[in-house]
């Protein structure tokens, strides 16, 4: 089925497809294998989170969408990305401008350096609507006022500069900048990481909001599984520049399959159960410049065989859109601990 | 097994240009020797400002701070300092709290040294591998410096380095908020398991209430500077009265699908703790604000054994205003 997928062009409603996507940073002692041949795929008005620890290839991943890849040292080395069709890797220079920030935009983790100290935060959102629409300065500037109020900021407040505002409305003001233009594809990496969590609660409430206003897909960039399990559609966890785990939001929490996703969940504090052990996953993640041959999380995993280190893992399907990556599953009497919800 | 540490009435406001920032606006609690306490609040409650005014780090502008019965505000310059060996501090970002020209041997031994009890330089070693060991830390590290290291070895020096005088209070200051989950849950478990072993006493300050809600036997809520609320961890949890701590229990996002509960959704944001008027400083963003809450300031009030919170609305005949 994959295969005539391959076929045809992207499907309609389609708004991502990484295909085989394989980024790497080159310097002259070594090769960091930041992200290793993952797929992703997205449809209109999904959210995909993102989940992993530091050093997982999320927001490389996110990066190579806008294809922002520092260069050098970073270099794609294979796969294809198209954001709603249009092919972000041979894309000339003036395209990608246009696709950037009309198609697909991205927000940051941290509000306070990714917006300008010296313009004043209605310059700043009209910035982006003048070069994406066909409007003047004045238009852009009204339809700048329209976007702060979106996001819960009162208008009188464009023409004042960032730093008179607090953390959670600068990140407020950085998503109204990115959603300044109705980009179809929205990349959020870390964006309420931040804020503090009454703060993170109003700004996600916001998002959820917009998307259901605006029907923007997600790819929602996070290491808090609480979040995911609010927001998002579907999951997809990272490890070591791999997609080791993928599927809906029910079949990731409740039918876990993978080991690493396991230890993850195993890790955080019951808030329900104060007296329950944490169960942390031993061990450190592998060094990204000497990956192992086979498995990279075969060295901390609990039911690692001998064969899992040297062996490539072999990919899974539990259902049409639950896929693992783990060998373990070549043995069809295997079953991780965690207990099915 | 009684009180280790009693601040009374604990102030500290800095003199900014715009007024006074009251960053600690009297605090009082205690805790009991070998018991966690939990500190929470958001960025510029003054949780952070409270641990280290306990030591003396930062100088308190007013209050009591009586530590094994001894009031640390009336000692000497000097004497403070023999008092650290009772009470230290770990940081929240091992990244810059070590120095990077210290090897972790050179690092934990300048503490080792402090204690006086061990002489010679094979002593101190010995010392120092031991603590590594009771840390976590692997001995091959002994000579590598803090940029060789992860996160979360780089905080076990921190702990060891902090376990190195043989202190009796340990504050933690956001010790695990840098750090990623998996990493976290390790080093939660290795600060329960010295509790346990060397009967340490902890002071938890922390942003994350899952993590404070796993570690501490008391927390106290702090909002502006304040205490707003203080309970038993497992009472706090499951009884919140102050709308600010049922706030913020509603705000944490539970891993589990389906687990969206009603929330309560603050508007607004934190006002300013400069010259902060006689008001409940919760009131512009309390859903349940009246007119009192803009006069006056409400006061700690035991509500039930060992549970003060400090709001107009309980005790008043609609305390249960079904939040």
């Amino acid at each position: 089925m994959i295969e005539v997928k391959r076929e045809s062009p992207a499907a309609e409603d389609e708004v991502l497809d990484i295909r085989d996507l394989t980024v790497q940073f080159v310097t002259e002692d070594e090769i960091v294998e930041a992200v290793n041949c993952i797929s992703i795929h997205l449809k209109k008005g999904e959210i995909l989170g993102l989940v992993g620890e530091t050093g997982a290839g999320k927001t490389t991943t996110a990066l190579a969408v806008l294809n922002l890849v520092p260069d050098p040292p970073g270099v794609i080395k294979s796969g294809s990305i198209r954001v709603c069709g249009k092919n972000m890797l041979s894309a000339a220079p003036k395209e990608l401008e246009q696709i950037r920030g009309g198609d697909v935009s991205m927000i940051f983790q941290d509000p306070m350096t990714s917006l300008n100290p010296v313009f004043t935060v209605g310059d700043q959102i009209a910035e982006s609507i003048l070069l994406h629409e066909k409007c003047s300065r004045k238009e852009a500037g009204a339809k700048a006022e329209e976007m702060l109020e979106l996001v819960g900021i009162p208008r009188e407040r464009a023409g004042e500069y960032p730093h008179q505002f607090s953390g959670g409305m600068k990140q407020r003001v950085v998503i109204a900048i990115a959603l300044a233009c109705n980009p179809k594809l929205l990349l959020a990496d870390e964006p309420t990481t931040a804020l503090d969590v009454t703060i993170q609660a109003q700004v996600l409430d916001l998002m959820c909001g917009l998307k259901e206003k605006l029907d923007t897909s997600m790819i929602f960039i996070t290491h808090d599984l609480g979040i995911i399990a609010e927001i998002c559609d579907r999951v997809a966890v990272m490890y070591a520049g791999r997609i080791i785990e993928e599927g809906t939001l029910e079949e990731v929490f409740n039918h876990t399959k993978h080991p690493y996703t396991e230890g993850l969940f195993n890790s955080l504090p019951n808030i329900a159960d104060r007296t329950a052990k944490l169960r942390p996953i031993p061990g450190l993640m592998p060094d990204p410049t000497r990956l192992p041959a086979g498995c990279a999380f075969a060295p901390r995993c609990p039911y690692a065989k001998p064969s899992c280190i040297d062996k490539p893992q072999s990919s899974r399907s539990f259902s049409a859109t639950h896929k693992v990556l783990c060998s373990a599953y070549d043995d069809p009497s295997f079953r991780i601990h965690r207990e099915e919800a | 097994m009684g009180n280790i540490l009693e601040v009374n009435h604990l102030k500290k406001y800095f003199k900014t240009n715009r007024g006074v920032l009251h960053a600690v606006d009297d605090i009082t609690f205690t805790i009991e020797r070998g018991k966690t306490l939990g500190i929470v609040g958001e960025s510029g409650c003054g949780k952070s400002t409270t641990g280290r005014c306990v030591m003396r780090l930062i100088e308190p502008t007013g209050g009591e701070i009586l530590f094994e019965g001894r009031d640390l505000m009336k000692l000497s310059k000097r004497e403070m300092r023999a008092k650290r060996n009772d009470i230290q501090i770990i940081f929240q970002d091992p990244f810059s709290s070590l120095d990077p020209r210290c090897t972790v041997m050179q690092t934990i031994a300048e503490g080792v040294k402090v204690t006086g009890k061990y002489r010679t330089k094979k002593e101190v070693e010995m010392r120092v591998i031991e603590l590594m060991r009771i840390a976590g830390l692997a001995e091959r590290l002994i000579n590598a410096y803090p940029h060789e290291l992860d996160g979360g070895r780089r905080q076990r020096i921190g702990i060891a380095r902090a376990l190195a005088v043989e202190p009796k209070l340990i504050i933690c200051d956001e010790p695990v908020s840098a750090l990623d989950v998996s990493i976290q849950a390790q080093i939660l478990n290795l600060l329960r398991e010295l509790q346990e072993e060397l009967g340490l006493t902890y002071v938890f300050i922390t942003h994350d209430l899952a993590v404070v809600n796993h570690i501490s036997d008391e927390i106290m809520v702090m909002y502006l500077g304040q205490t707003v609320e203080k309970a038993p961890a497992e009472e706090l949890f499951t009884n919140p009265i102050h709308p600010y701590t049922k706030a913020l229990l509603s705000a944490i996002p539970i891993p589990k699908v389906g687990a969206k509960k009603e929330r309560v959704l603050l508007r607004g944001e934190v006002s300013s703790p400069i010259n902060p008027g006689d008001e409940c400083r919760f009131a512009k963003r309390c859903p349940h604000a009246r007119a009192e809450c803009r006069t006056s300031c409400p006061q700690l009030q035991e509500k039930s054994p060992g549970h003060f919170a400090a709001c107009h609305l309980f005790g008043s005949e609609n305390k249960t205003t079904s939040l």
